[in-house]
């Protein structure tokens, strides 16, 4: 770990790793072990890694996989949940399912394929009907908090486009911890921030958890990749290059470089179909595209 | 004096006797991307690979 200016050896990582995790937990006041925890899953190794540390370390922490209906040739939603489900049951933990096909009558990619969000790819209606679920999913079985298990790489990648395009609401926002700003959305957190993706796929490796290799066949040529590219090819010159980015950036943000943005979380409604907030007048994203 | 290094569907065939960072260096595949396994075994990027070695690379790039 060229970035911290340390090697361990297989024993001393995977104890480096969850107590860097708790660290993050605590200074950055996500939850704690009296908190009931909603680990979003999808069968990769920073869902898997995060919901096993999470779980050895104590916490209350149940899952939930999202079908999302995507097929492709390695047939990907289905054996992205056998991937979580076997995870839950070798290890005795709970896992919610939502399989978007059979719950709103279409798949992921049906959906795209009707609206205008969905015009190139399936990728904008795809984050709209997770947010949407994994929040409603939180809220009717009682978490306290929403948890997902993205890594430095994707923060920095996120961060990177959010820069390029200067989306000041979006930069505004962006942080490993998000308040519930209104009664009927949950806290979401993101324990794995700190780490490189490497970190994370080397732990779920060496503790033997068995995750979903193949990437969903729509990231092929995802811009999120791309930048992530760039930003790998600046870190193999000067190693901590992204970590020094983000945190940067969570350090400039603390202090005021983004104004505040001009909506207030205030002027959210209730979507009258689902009953999530919104900020749409009438329906929200997900019931507008569902519906379409 | 050569060792093989697989990267999904292709193989790639490099010089023993160098790390596991000065192959992919030359092969020009990012080592920020991967993590290089031997016999199923995480190896690191100092590594020195050995005559015959298989060298498995894992993908760690995700997104979407």
């Amino acid at each position: 770990m060229r970035q911290h200016k340390l090697g361990l050896c297989k024993t001393h990582f995977l104890e480096w790793l969850p107590q860097q995790t708790e660290r993050f937990i605590t200074k950055y006041k996500m939850f704690s072990r009296a908190d009931k925890v909603l680990v979003a899953v999808s069968g990769g190794k920073d869902s898997l890694a995060l919901w096993d540390i999470l779980n050895e370390a104590g916490y209350q922490a149940d899952g939930l996989y999202i079908g999302l209906g995507i097929e492709g040739e390695q047939n990907y939603s289905e054996r992205s949940l056998r991937f979580s489900q076997r995870f839950a049951e070798a290890r005795g933990l709970k896992l919610h399912t939502v399989d978007i096909q059979r719950e709103y009558g279409s798949s992921i990619p049906e959906i795209a394929e009707r609206t205008p969000k969905g015009d190139e790819k399936p990728c904008a209606v795809c984050g709209v009907s997770k947010r949407n679920i994994m929040n409603r999913v939180a809220r009717q079985h009682g978490y306290d908090v929403l948890a997902t298990g993205h890594n430095l790489d994707d923060e920095a990648a996120v961060l990177f486009s959010n820069t390029m395009h200067w989306l000041g609401n979006y930069l505004q926002r962006q942080s490993p911890v998000l308040e519930a700003a209104h009664p009927g959305l949950v806290r979401k957190v993101k324990p794995l921030f700190r780490f490189y993706e490497r970190e994370t796929a080397a732990y779920a490796l060496l503790r033997g958890i068995d995750y979903i290799y193949e990437e969903c066949p729509f990231s092929v040529g995802a811009k999120s990749i791309y930048y992530k590219e760039i930003l790998n090819r600046m870190e193999a010159d000067r190693p901590g290059a992204k970590l020094i980015f983000y945190l940067s950036f969570l350090r400039a943000r603390e202090t005021g470089l983004f104004a505040e943005p001009q909506r207030t979380t205030g002027e959210l409604s209730t979507c009258p179909n689902c009953g999530q907030p919104t900020a749409s007048p009438d329906l929200c994203a997900f019931c507008r595209m569902v519906a379409a | 004096m050569s060792a093989t290094i697989i990267l999904r569907d292709q193989e790639f065939e490099i010089k023993a006797g160098q790390t596991v960072r000065s192959a992919l260096s030359k092969l020009e595949i990012p080592n920020e991307a991967v993590l290089a396994t031997r016999e199923g075994e995480l190896i690191t990027d100092d590594e020195i690979i050995e005559r015959n070695d298989v060298i498995k690379l894992i993908s760690v790039i995700s997104g979407g």
